[in-house]
């Protein structure tokens, strides 16, 4: 079948071959004619969003729990920038997005036109790729190639600016595949001498320890299922990074916790004294090396990832793997075969002295809730329904990867590498739309839920039942915790003065709001938040000054961590003090 | 007190054969500064007979944990085919084209020409008070040719920029 249509026609109709179920945006001048397409058709749900940076996160969201791209549509100029921190964030965390953008007529384009922004030019460091399409003959092929661009290798955000008048003028169209250009093809698999040589890295290993990331959840469930036969083989103990969290089941005896500058105690120690660190879809960010000098010196290093350019980017590989987590963990397992590992009954119980110290353990407060406690309870009462769990940036975000443990892949959703506040609830609400069954919850602080508020409408319009889960410290928590550690306790501009009441806010909206002030209502709070069938605000009042240790200061390295009950000075040196 | 620390740098000579794409150019050169890597000359054009793609050589320094970083990060790069680091390859060639305005009269006038022949410079513009040489070489050639014309009158000098190949019957 052959004939004429619409750019924005032939738009709508790739999304669906591509098998989109949900578009999240927001229309604007230059979208009208795409969104005049999408008017009436029943193949794409289209999330209205409140702000465009909603809109992003929301397709994060949906992505991040399903596995599939998510595809954002938003008008040119102002539209395109308020989506940058969203793109920016999924380019960090490697998360597939199509991204949708309006642009001004060909004609107008560089004219300083209503609403003209160089969206290309302000999004080509933060995508994987971008396009300017200026020709609807070019659309069909381009939007496969996106598709594949952004689902393939290391998984990105992709942009397609199109023009308001190629949305407009027709061209021919016909329903079979668009012919893919096959210029993207990233390397999957390891050399069979790499794998050979890991292979008897990890069996000639007395120490090692399995470090793993967001490329094991990128990679697919499979991933997660094949780290844990690796681990079953070789007995070593698994730490993660913050975006990792999931791969590994957190009841198995040889979980040590996440790891890093607010990791355990056991999961720190244990990098640091390794003597072979196999590196699977992790890339040494200087939240989990600490400082780098110091930095597991002695340890070989096996480093496992799809993009070659984290291999050598930060710490130096003795043997670098460049492909799929799934594809090489799969090579590595049959290339094992039946062998056996040393015996690693002295490491395990080196680690089991490190478990000892009960790095995550807080004290109790007669008068306040404990924030970690909070979570704990959360937790216990929300685990039989397997909750998908997002968080926004802060204390509450670590103290929610340290006491929430996740037993698969795709149920954690917290911005990583940007650190984005307000990621959580347009996240959560993505997240619902992908997994309508599923209890989603964002746990939340109470000054990164004030940064995409406004999404509270999109929930109650498409009567998504997710729950806002409020820390409330009444303050940016981790600015004061160091202004507290390294700025002599000067809290310049750090608390949250003049918050809402967030239960007036969830009336406003149309949601139920609860408050819990103290521990005998922690219980019942978080009981009534699942009941409600509807969504939910739970603003629960927490200790307000509690740090989160266990902590790696900035420029310390992983033996000087911080924990409850140390004595810290509150001052720190200038070498330190301007490290991220 | 806290005082910035350098690392030891190498020169690195790099082609890079990419899709002619609009925006490549602003692609490759804002990935430099975006991580702060240097650019010493870039040169593009395209080098197909249906303009479909570009070498551009890039001349480069830093430490060579960097050196090995703009690598894979150019590699990175969607519409980007190739980069190969002539430095790491071998034994190249490198030729920049240079154009040097010379103007004066009587003894410096016929010193400049003089030079000019020594170095294989060709006057492409001449006037009675002036001089343009056109000449190609390794850019330290130039650099020679520059400092002598700078006595005889030097009014205005354009570069290309480097663009450089492996020497031998191989493509690198």
């Amino acid at each position: 079948m052959s004939e004429e249509r619409s750019g924005a026609n032939i738009l709508v109709e790739s999304l669906v071959k591509q098998g989109v179920e949900f578009v999240f945006g927001y229309p604007g001048g230059a979208v009208l004619p795409i969104y005049d397409a999408l008017f009436g058709d029943e193949r794409l749900r289209h999330i209205l969003v409140r702000h465009e940076a909603g809109a992003a996160h929301a397709a994060e969201g949906y992505a991040r729990s399903t596995g599939k791209p998510g595809v954002v549509l938003v008008t040119s100029g102002p539209g395109a920038t308020n989506a940058v921190t969203g793109i920016a964030d999924a380019y960090l965390d490697s998360i597939p997005l199509i991204v949708i953008t309006g642009q001004v007529p060909t004609g107008l384009i560089g004219s300083d036109a209503f609403q003209e922004a160089d969206t290309v030019g302000i999004s080509r460091h933060c995508t994987k790729h971008n396009y300017l399409v200026k020709d609807p003959a070019e659309l069909a092929a381009v939007i496969d190639e996106a598709f594949q661009i952004a689902t393939t290798g290391r998984p990105g955000p992709v942009l397609i600016d199109i023009p308001k008048d190629v949305q407009i003028a027709s061209a021919v169209w016909t329903d079979a595949l668009a012919q893919r250009r096959q210029r993207y093809a990233p390397r999957t698999q390891g050399t069979r001498q790499e794998i050979a040589q890991a292979v008897e890295m990890i069996a000639a290993a007395r120490q090692p320890i399995l470090y793993t990331g967001g490329g094991v959840i990128n990679s697919g469930p499979r991933a997660s299922e094949l780290l844990r036969e690796l681990q079953a083989k070789t007995g070593a103990p698994v730490t993660s990074t913050l975006m990792g969290l999931g791969a590994f089941p957190a009841d198995h005896p040889d979980w040590l916790g996440m790891l890093g500058m607010h990791g355990t105690y056991e999961a720190n120690l244990a990098m640091n004294q390794a003597d072979l660190i196999v590196c699977i879809g992790a890339r040494f960010d200087d939240r989990v090396t600490g400082r780098l000098d110091a930095f597991s010196p002695n340890s070989k290093k096996i480093h496992i990832d799809i993009d070659r350019s984290s291999i050598n980017k930060i710490v130096r590989a003795d043997l670098p793997i460049v492909g799929d987590c799934a594809a090489v963990l799969e090579q590595i397992l049959a290339e094992w075969g039946s062998r056996k590992g040393q015996d690693l009954t002295e490491w395990k119980a080196c680690v089991d002295t490190w478990r000892e110290k009960q790095s995550l353990c807080f004290p109790l407060n007669d008068e306040a809730i404990m924030p970690q406690l909070a979570i704990q309870r959360l937790y216990e009462l929300t685990k039989h329904r397997d909750p998908v769990i997002s968080t926004e940036v802060g204390q509450h975000q670590m103290w929610a990867a340290q006491h929430f443990p996740f037993f698969s892949p795709n149920k954690w959703l917290t911005s990583g590498g940007l650190g984005t506040m307000g990621y959580g609830l347009p996240a959560a609400i993505g997240a619902q739309c992908g997994n309508p069954d599923s209890l989603v919850i964002d746990i939340a602080g109470d000054a990164s839920i004030q940064m995409n508020i406004q999404e509270l409408g999109t929930a109650t319009q498409y009567r998504l039942p997710v729950k806002v889960f409020i820390l409330n410290n009444e303050w940016m928590g981790m600015v004061r915790q160091w202004q507290e550690l390294t700025y002599e306790s000067r809290f310049s501009n750090s608390y949250s003065d003049s918050l809402p009441d967030f239960v007036k806010l969830a009336e406003a909206y149309g949601w139920k709001g609860i408050r819990i002030e103290n521990e005998s209502q922690l219980d019942a709070g978080i009981q009534a938040m699942i009941d409600h069938p509807g969504p939910v605000i739970v603003d629960c009042l927490v200790h307000k000054e509690s740090n989160c240790f266990p902590m790696i200061p900035s420029g310390a390295s992983h033996v000087d961590m911080l924990l409850y009950g140390d004595h810290v000075l509150g001052t720190m040196d200038d070498e330190a003090k301007a490290l991220v | 007190m806290m005082h910035i620390q350098q690392e030891a740098e190498e020169r690195h000579v790099l082609t890079v054969t990419v899709d002619n794409e609009a925006g490549i150019l602003a692609k490759i050169a804002g990935l430099f500064t975006a991580r702060g890597y240097n650019i010493d000359s870039l040169t593009v054009a395209d080098i197909t007979e249906n303009h479909a793609v570009s070498r551009i050589t890039i001349v480069t320094h830093g430490p060579p944990s960097q050196i090995d970083q703009i690598h894979a990060q150019l590699e990175r790069l969607v519409p980007v085919h190739k980069v190969v680091d002539l430095t790491e390859v071998g034994p190249h060639v490198a030729r920049e084209l240079a154009l040097v305005k010379v103007a004066g009269t009587g003894e410096k006038r016929v010193e400049a020409l003089r030079i000019a022949e020594v170095f294989r410079a060709r006057p492409v513009d001449t006037t009675t008070e002036s001089f343009i040489f056109e000449m190609t070489g390794a850019p330290d050639k130039i650099d020679s040719f520059v400092a002598l014309m700078r006595d005889l009158g030097l009014v205005e000098v354009g570069r290309t920029g480097i663009v450089a190949m492996a020497r031998g019957p191989q493509e690198a």
